[in-house]
Parts: C-alpha cells; structure tokens; sequence
C-alpha cells in the first residue's frame, strides 16, 4: 500500500514529520514502511515562467526564440516546440539545472543563437497525460488554472509535485490498514495525534432512487451487505488536480471523474467500488446471486470466464455483469456519454472472493482486499462519500435514497480485558489506566473489564490479541529481556550423534558434503537406466511443479549425485569426492505420507580415485561406525552400474547399499566424461546395525609367526572367497590374512591368477611351535584346495 | 723403553689427529692399543725390567694408553659430529615447498552454520527434532491457525501433492507433532528443508532452510522470547550485535514479532548492504497463540510459549559474503573447497 503523506495530511496533522521518522515511527508500532519516494526529488532549478515574445530562429524553420519571463528575470530559450505561444505559462529549466534521470540542463547555442535553459514538457518533468490531462504529451506542458502560477516558483510547488510517497507492508490481518484512513488512524495512534473523519454529507437532488434501480439479494452469506446510490445527468471529465495527485502518489492512474471518485474512495475507506452504467443494467434490476451452471462472462479486460455455481455474481435481468468482489463486466462500463451511474458500495465474503478469484485466475485490487474480509459497517460511509465527491466536483446529481441490503452483524467482538494477565504475559508492569489509554488510541473502548473490537478490526479476537495492541502501543523495544527460568538438558539423541560420526568420518575421508534439490525431473530416472516396470519410477508427483525439472519427490538419491559430479565435471574440475545425507521420498498409500528415507551417497571422479578408493571409503565409514561384518557381493545387474565393477554389500543377509563404477552410458547421459564411482547406503539400516560398544582386548604377549602363502586359481574366483577358506580352516589361531599381491602373466597359466598372502598366527597363552604353524598352513592349504587353489609351487 | 712410550704417544696423538674416517681411527685404534698393538708390544718386554723400573715404567704406559685413548674418543667423537653436520647440511630442503596431507572434505556452509546454531541451542537446553517434508495440510496449516482460504496462505506459494497433502511451506508444522507428542515443559529446535513456490535466482530458491524453535512451559513472557532470541542472535553475531523486534503477523503466534539486525556496514543509518534500510530482517518469532496451544491439547490459561523462525539461508550467505543462493545447491568443488 503507498500512502501520500499529502492526503494523510487531510485527517492527520502528520504532514510536517520529517518522512524517515514517520517511517521509523509506524514500523515500530506495526506498520511495516518498505520505503519512502519524495517526488520530484531530483528536480532543481526549474520554475514558473511566463513566454513574453517569441520569434522564429534566424537559421531555422521549426525553431522558436522565446524570452521567457522567470520573475527575477528575463530569459532567452530557443524551442522546438510548436505548442507554445506568447504569454503562456511554462515550466522553465534554467541554466544549471536538474529534471529526473539526473539530466543536466546548461546554456548553450541552437544554431548560433543563446539559450538559457530550456521549456520543459510532461515527459520531462516525468508526469504523463493521465496527471494533466489538459496537456498534450508531445509538446511543452503549458501550466492551466489548476497550477500555482507565481513566476519564478519552483516548479515541484507549481505543480503540486511535492509529495512523500511512503510505502507500507501491510499483513494480511489488517484489511482496514489497505486505506488511507486505516494508515491515519494507525499514524494519529502511534503518534498520539488527533484525527479528523471525513463527514459523508450529500446534499442530494430530490428523487427516489427506486425509481431507477432495484437490487435484491439472494445469497445473504456470500453478500452480507449491499449498497448502492444512483448519480443522475453525470458529466464525464476529467477529476480535479487535487484528486489526481493523490491517486498518482498511490499509484493509480486518472481516468474521468466517476472512476477516479471510486478509486479515490476505494484508497480512502479501503471499500471496494463499483460504478454500473444504468443503461446497460437490464432491467435497472440488479440481483446478487450464485452463477448459473454454464453462465460465463465477459470481463472489463475483455476475457470471456467461464461460472461455476458456488461464485457469487452480480446480474442484472440479462445475466451476470460482474464476479462480485474481483471484476466487473464489460457491459456496464462507464463511457464518455454515460449519465446515470449506480454506485456499488457491498461487502463480500472474504473466503468466496478468494476462491472464485483462484478458479478463474483474476487477482485485482477488489478481490485482494475483500479476501481479507471487510468491515461491512464501512459500506455506508463509502457510497455516501463517493455521492458527497460527485457533488463536490460537480459531475452530476445524487438521487434521494439509499438502497442498503444488510443481512451483516455490527457487533464488535468483546475481547475480556484482563490487565494482569497482559502484564504477566508480556513480562511488564503498566496499570490499567496505561493499558486503556493506548487501547483508546486505537479506538477500542474498554469497559467493565470487556474490550469492544471495533468492526473494522476482524484480527480481534482473543486477549492474546488485546495484549498485541498493548505491547505495540507500549513498544517492543520497551519490553524488558529475561532469561528462561529453571534448568533443561539438550539432549543429542544416538540417532544424531551416528549422523554426526558418519560425516565426520566421511569428511575425514576427504569427501566433501553436498546438499541437493529434492525434486527432480521423472527424466532422471531414464538417465540412471531405470527399468520400465521399476519401482522407483512411482514419485511422490508434484501437482503444480514450477517446471518438468523440479516435478517429482526423487525415489533414488543417486541422479542428484550425478547432477552435482556432472555440474563440476563441466565447470571443468579435475576432481571432485562428494557425499549427501540425502533424503528418498517412496510413497506409500495414496492420501498417505510418504516414507522419508535417509541415504548416505557417496560420488567421485577424478584421477585420483578408482573402485577400491571407493570402497575403501565405504569400508572404512562401516568400520568406523561400529558396522562390522559387511560382505561385499559382485552385483552384475544394477543397471546404473558397470555390470563387472558394482557390489551389494550385505551385513548379517541384509543389504545395507551398493557401491560401484557407474554405468559408461549413464556417465554419458549425464555429460560426464569421466569414470564415475558412487555409493548408495541405507542410513537407518546402518544406524540399527552399528554399535558404539567397544571392550579391550588384552595386547599380546606371546610373538606373532608370520608365514607367506601364494596360490594359483581361476581368474573368476574372488579374493573374499579364498580368505573366507583360509579363516574357516586354520581356526582361532589365525590373527589376520593379509593380501599382498595379486599377479597375472608370465609363469601364471592362462585363466589363472596368483593370490599371495600373509598369515599372521599367534596364540595368546604361547609362543607357538614350528609344528603348530606348519599345521595350520597345511590346513589352509587343504581348505584352498576344496575351492580349486593350488599352492603356487 | 720410556723413550719408546713416549714416541707411541706422540705417533698415536698425531695420526689421530690426521684421521678422516671413523675406520681410519678404528684401524689406529687396533694399530696402538689392540692385543697386536704397539704399546702392548712393548707392555710385554716389562718382564726384562728391574724392579724399580717396572712401577715406574707400568704407571707411565698406563697413562699413554689412557691418553691414546682420550685422543682416539675426542678424535672419534670430533669426526662423527663432522659427518653428522655433513650429512644434516645435505639433507637440507626448501621449506617453503607446500606441504602435504590428506586433505580432509569440506563441510557444507549452511551444515557449519547450521551445527553452530544447534550447538547454541542444546546449551541453552533445546532438544533437535526433526520433521517430515511431505505434509499434511493439517500440520504446515490448519493446526497453525491457517484455515483453508486463510489470505496468509497466499504469502507461502505451496507445492501441492494432493488436497490434503503438501510440501511443507515452513519448518512450524513441527512445532505442531511435537506438541502432540511431548508434554511441556517443552524446549526444542527443529531445523530442516522447506518449499514454497519460488523461481530460482540469486535471493530465491524453492527449497530453503529453517530452524524452527519452540519453549512452552508455565509462566513464558514475551520478556523471555526478547531474551532467548537477543541471546542467540548475539552469540551467532557477537556481542556487539544490536536488534530490534517489531511487531508483525504471523497467524500462529500472537503477539508477532520480526527481528531486525542492525546493519553492520551503516550502524542504521542506511547503506546499500541494507538496501537503505538501516537495519536487515533475520528472523520472525511471537507467543505461541493460544488457539495452536488448544489444538494440540495445552491449556494456553496454565501454559504459554514462544515460537521463532530463523531463515539459515540468510544467515549463511551474510555469514561468509555469499551473493547468490544458487552456489548453496550447485556443489562446485572450488565453492565447498572455501569452507
């Protein structure tokens, strides 16, 4: 909402307050300023002047010499306008002068001759048609009556350019602050400062206005109330340059008198108004009602709108000729030959308005303040001060006679007023009489200990809300500060800390965290080669997604991986080792919640890394927290994954992730040049698996015997198979397997590969015997064997 | 024979001297003093002596062996300290190479700010409670005093999965579950991802962060939430910070307040930083409203309590001078590499 200090000034004394303290001031008791415009502010050095002669340039046929009276002066200022002629009133930018955008205006020669300045048009003074509407755009602005015409005047006074634009955030609970008068009540409470009203007064013209329009309302809780006045031999003109600055400082542009009357009340009382061209009322009947099925309209920006029967509509005998509360129709529009007007002053539920202002994609002025619901008692005063300005600018007769469908409370809510409680709430200490008198201030009366909302305040409810008003009355800044009474222990729960340790870890491991975009586009799954008939393909779906990109809840944590190791890829970084504490969404039953699962993933690129940098990170996460026993099984058909270097890995028969080389035409899809390695671990299962647990073992203290072994097997058989036969045969004395070499080539048959390890034996009660080792090496031996690894001879 | 001893002495002492290498003294060591050695060559022939030279003659070889083998230590000891500083002076390196090290991963920005904050929080003993994302609209609305058609609900453009079902449009949904769940006295942060409509550009992102907060207990004052609130924001921004809370409306908390930071680079006065406005908006907070106390089963007439909302976002890119949200989720190593 802009506010113009100048029209705030009509009911407040509030016009000489230097704007940043008035702003400071209405922030801190509620009323948001985003900021402050004083217009015209760039403009100096440009005055009233008036032309005394002019004659054509020696050397041109379209330039003017002018002499230019500026009151302390004569000047001489060459034009090319055409519109000018002697003993008119111009604006005048004289030597050294500034016009908005900063442009500089100095003497000069045209063509030889001297020029002093410069006659200014609208365009240059950064005004329009719409704030003159006597002069022309493309010529100079020749100053009418309306303008204080002193010469020599600054022009910003001339003209009435002088105003403080202050711009409000205005919450959605406060409806009546939308308006000038809500701002001026709000502005005379924090200030302390009186406030005059409006007084609606209308002559009127004798008539009965039931003699030109009829009005019956058939759907009282959609529209509690609905008013209307009927303005006979109107004469469409332009408004007066008073109105029209105010409505230019609020942002609304002049149209004729009639509409600028109904912008200027709806700024002033925050009501909504409409004007209806009786002609084009058929039937001079106007019915409020729910639409038709099938009914639709046209509406003034030329849109046909299709009804639907829960919008109210305003109809006349013919059909609908406006959506009530967000737009008129076409139809009765008021045009330059118009001259029987009714005047529309109703309220309309505030939720409908909203709904029907939704369904058919229209949010205007109207729909926004009547969805915030609006106080029906304003209703009157509004219609009533909309005939009082018809009168006041003289653009036709207000016909005797109100018609006022009422079918709203005018009760004000009554709020117990407890002033203890306040106190205790807000941590003050105000008496009573303190707390009533700010209430006062804000035109809520208080007596025998029952505070009355007024009507326009419909955020009143409770006394939580009374002890609002108080505390912003009193200042929040004056509200003392205490620390929280009694003890409490924050607690990190196991959960919290296993999260924790895993990033720690992972971070000790040289893997940066990185955080993603939940939603994803379905495509994604394509890209990761997710089968048709996957699982994973069924998201949580977006119902209005901002784009295809950002429309699904991801299913797999894995492609949003992949964007970010792409995303570096093309950035061109040689590297990059990243995890997520991700999030999958898998949905569940419909109307249902989703289950939220947490994924550790892992991803990385790089010369730096291959699968077993990979997996010794994994390994080592799983270790550090307390995993033990983690199997590692080759996965040959994840189809994200390289089909020969991918493993499941698998604690206890439950497989907490996978983690591999992905997929060369994955990589492709994503742009990746590179070869890509990933993991995916189930952080749940994880957390349920691990254990923090740990017990000393004594240190030894017999010698260890280290002996080496080397055999020779089949290409196919995995490491983890043949140390799984070596610790199923030798028994407990077998300290640690350690492979040291894996050799493929000269004197290794074709298919075959050499294993060597390291045995480390050792008993905690004894040093053990040559005998006792070489049996536990035969016993090794015979355990390759049933697995077809030969001692490599 | 004295004569003899005394040129072993002066041999010995001057080939000492002239050795270079500890084989060099080892060799002389065996030359002088070893079983083979002159000076017990001579020691032998003492049999041939009187008695009154052999004491005499004994007590002197005695001391030229110990002087042999003085010398042989202080030449031995000269020359291993010799070779040793050779050696050190050859092993010098430039020590302004860079080092080396596992380089360890990078945190997150919004995880380090975020684990300050927690860390802040679970000192002043608030628990961390989690929520979900995908919510029903009784939580992320209804519950919170945001009926359906509530004109507030255009402020936070929702996501929508179905009529009922929504991405949560703010962390506050939490405040809800919890206090179903818990019994006051209740203090806990809820930090966590939230969704509203937004196009992506520099300041706006459709899923940010929030850390929800929440203390109900007997006997909570807005005194207390200026307090709690000027605590954190002073440890997160150091002692110098200076806030200022104005009234707002947030439906779910009555009274509502913003707070306010004072612009570091203009002390209030308006600069550019702050977009002339003196002062930057970090947070929004209130009193638990009494209808959100009722509805989760509190008697708002024996317990009240305050409710605050922190966008990390915000206090991240102020925190390290970030100028555009998008770097947050774009993941460039040369971004997470600065922190």
């Amino acid at each position: 909402m802009n506010l113009s200090m100048k029209w705030l000034s009509d009911y407040v004394p509030a016009g000489d307050m230097a704007p940043r303290a008035y702003c400071e001031g209405m922030t801190m008791s509620g009323s948001k300023v985003e900021g402050y415009e004083i217009e015209g502010a760039e403009i100096q050095n440009v005055v009233v002047g008036r032309v005394t002669a002019m004659e054509r340039h020696p050397d041109s046929d379209h330039l003017w010499v002018c002499q230019v009276d500026v009151g302390t002066e004569t000047v001489q200022i060459v034009t090319g306008a055409q519109n000018v002629s002697a003993g008119d009133y111009v604006p005048v930018a004289k030597h050294k002068s500034v016009l908005p955008g900063g442009h500089k205006i100095t003497k000069g020669k045209l063509r030889g001759v001297e020029s002093c300045g410069m006659l200014c048009s609208l365009g240059e003074l950064g005004l329009t048609a719409h704030d003159f509407p006597y002069a022309i755009e493309d010529g100079i602005f020749i100053l009418g009556e309306d303008c204080d015409r002193t010469l020599g005047r600054d022009i910003r006074s001339a003209i009435g350019l002088c105003d403080v634009k202050v711009e409000f955030e205005i919450t959605s609970n406060r409806p009546d602050c939308f308006s000038v008068l809500g701002l001026a009540r709000e502005t005379a409470a924090t200030f302390g400062l009186p406030i005059t009203y409006p007084d609606p007064v209308v002559k009127g013209s004798g008539g009965d206005i039931r003699d030109y329009l009829r009005v019956d309302v058939e759907n009282g809780t959609l529209c509690p109330r609905y008013m209307a006045r009927v303005v006979k031999d109107v004469k469409i003109g332009p408004s007066p340059r008073w109105m029209r600055e105010r409505l230019r400082a609020c942002g609304v542009r002049p149209i004729n008198n009639i509409v600028d009357i109904t912008n200027f009340v709806m700024l002033e009382y925050g009501q909504p108004m409409h004007a209806f061209d009786l002609r084009h009322v058929g039937g001079a009947h106007i019915i409020v009602r729910n639409a038709a099925p099938g009914e639709s309209i046209t509406t003034l920006d030329g849109v046909e709108r299709r009804l639907s029967p829960e919008m109210l509509v305003i109809a006349d005998e013919n059909g609908p000729t406006a959506i009530a509360g967000v737009m008129g129709g076409e139809h009765s529009e008021i045009e330059a030959d118009t001259v029987t007007v009714a005047f529309e002053s109703a309220c309309f539920m505030g939720s409908s308005v909203r709904t029907t202002a939704k369904k058919v994609g229209l949010r205007t002025e109207a729909s926004g303040r009547y969805e915030k619901g609006l106080d029906p008692a304003t209703c009157e005063a509004a219609v009533n001060r909309a005939c009082q300005l018809v009168e006041l600018l003289e653009a036709g007769r207000v016909v005797d006679g109100v018609i006022d469908v009422d079918h709203a409370s005018h009760e004000g809510k009554k709020i117990p007023f407890e002033p203890d409680w306040i106190n205790r709430f807000l941590g003050i200490r105000l008496s009573p009489q303190e707390m009533v008198e700010m209430l006062r201030r804000l035109e809520i009366p208080v007596e025998n200990g029952v505070a009355l909302a007024p009507t326009w305040r419909p955020d009143l409810e409770s006394k939580a809300d009374i002890a609002e008003e108080v505390a912003r009355m009193y200042g929040y800044d004056k509200i003392p500060t205490t620390a929280l009474r009694g003890t409490a222990e924050g607690i990190v729960t196991p959960r919290q800390k296993f999260d924790r340790r895993a990033e720690q870890i992972l971070l000790g491991l040289g893997l940066s965290e990185t955080l993603t975009f939940t939603f994803i586009s379905p495509k994604l799954y394509d890209k990761i080669r997710l089968p048709e008939d996957s699982p994973l393909r069924t998201s949580v779906t977006i119902l209005n997604p901002l784009g295809e990109d950002t429309s699904v809840m991801r299913t797999t944590a894995l492609p949003s991986m992949l964007q970010v190791l792409a995303t570096n890829y093309n950035n061109r970084n040689p590297e990059a080792a990243l995890y997520e504490m991700a999030v999958e969404y898998l949905p569940t039953a419909p109307d249902r919640l989703p289950l939220e699962k947490p994924k550790i993933v892992l991803g990385m690129y790089g010369d730096c890394c291959d699968f077993y940098a990979l997996k010794g990170r994994v390994e080592t996460l799983l270790e550090k927290l307390g995993v033990a026993g983690a199997e590692y099984l080759a996965c040959p058909d994840d189809p994200s994954y390289h089909p020969g270097r991918c493993a499941v890995i698998k604690v206890g028969g439950e497989t907490v992730g996978i983690l591999g080389e992905i997929h060369p035409e994955v990589c492709e899809n994503f742009g990746i040049g590179a070869k890509v390695y990933a993991a995916q671990l189930d952080g749940d299962l994880l957390f349920r698996l691990h254990s923090t647990e740990k017990n000393y073992t004594p240190l030894p203290r017999f010698p260890a015997s280290t002996r080496d072994l080397a055999v020779i097997c089949d290409e196919a058989l995995p490491v983890a198979a043949i140390e799984k036969a070596i610790r199923a045969h030798v028994g407990k004395i077998l300290e640690k397997v350690q492979l040291f070499d894996v050799y493929r080539g000269a004197q290794v048959p074709q298919g075959k590969k050499s294993v060597a390890y390291a045995l480390i034996l050792r008993a905690a009660d004894r040093t053990l015997t040559v005998e006792e080792c070489d049996k536990a090496m035969a016993a090794a031996l015979e355990g390759l064997a049933e697995i077809g690894a030969e001692i490599r001879k | 024979m004295k004569a003899a001893l005394e040129a072993i002495r002066a041999a010995a002492h001057q080939q000492l001297q002239q050795a270079g290498s500890l084989k060099e003294l080892d060799d002389l060591r065996v030359k002088f003093l070893g079983k083979k050695g002159e000076l017990t060559a001579i020691l032998k022939k003492m049999g041939s002596l009187s008695a009154e030279e052999r004491p005499v003659i004994g007590q002197l070889a005695n001391q030229i062996r110990e002087s042999v083998e003085g010398d042989l230590a202080a030449r031995t000891q000269a020359l291993r300290a010799a070779l040793q500083a050779e050696k050190l002076r050859a092993e010098t390196i430039d020590v302004t190479m860079p080092g080396t090290a596992p380089a360890p991963g990078h945190r997150h920005p919004l995880s380090l700010v975020l684990d300050e904050v927690k860390e802040i929080f679970l000192g002043m003993g608030f628990d961390v409670v989690q929520g979900p994302e995908v919510e029903t609209d009784y939580y992320n609305f209804e519950a919170l005093n945001l009926p359906k058609d509530h004109p507030a609900r255009d402020t936070q453009d929702t996501f929508y999965i179905s009529e009922n079902i929504l991405l949560r449009t703010q962390t506050s949904p939490v405040q809800i579950r919890t206090m179903e769940q818990r019994k006051p006295p209740i203090r806990i942060i809820a930090p966590g991802r939230v969704y509203r409509s937004d196009a992506v550009d520099a300041t706006h992102s459709p899923i940010f962060h929030q850390i929800e907060g929440l203390v109900v207990d007997k006997g909570i004052t807005m005194a207390d939430l200026k307090g709690c609130l000027e605590t954190i924001v002073k440890r997160l921004y150091g002692d110098e910070a200076v806030v200022r809370f104005r009234p707002h409306h947030f439906p779910f908390t009555e009274p509502s307040a913003e707070v306010d930071l004072q612009c570091f680079g203009c002390h209030g006065e308006g600069c550019r930083l702050c977009k002339g406005e003196g002062w930057i908006e970090i947070l929004g907070c209130g009193m638990v409203h009494p209808k959100v106390l009722s509805i989760c089963g509190i008697d708002p007439e024996e317990y009240s309590g305050f409710a605050f909302g922190i966008g990390l976002e915000r206090l991240v890119m102020g925190r390290y001078n970030i100028d555009d949200m998008r770097l947050l989720y774009e993941n460039d190593m040369r971004f997470l590499a600065q922190f």
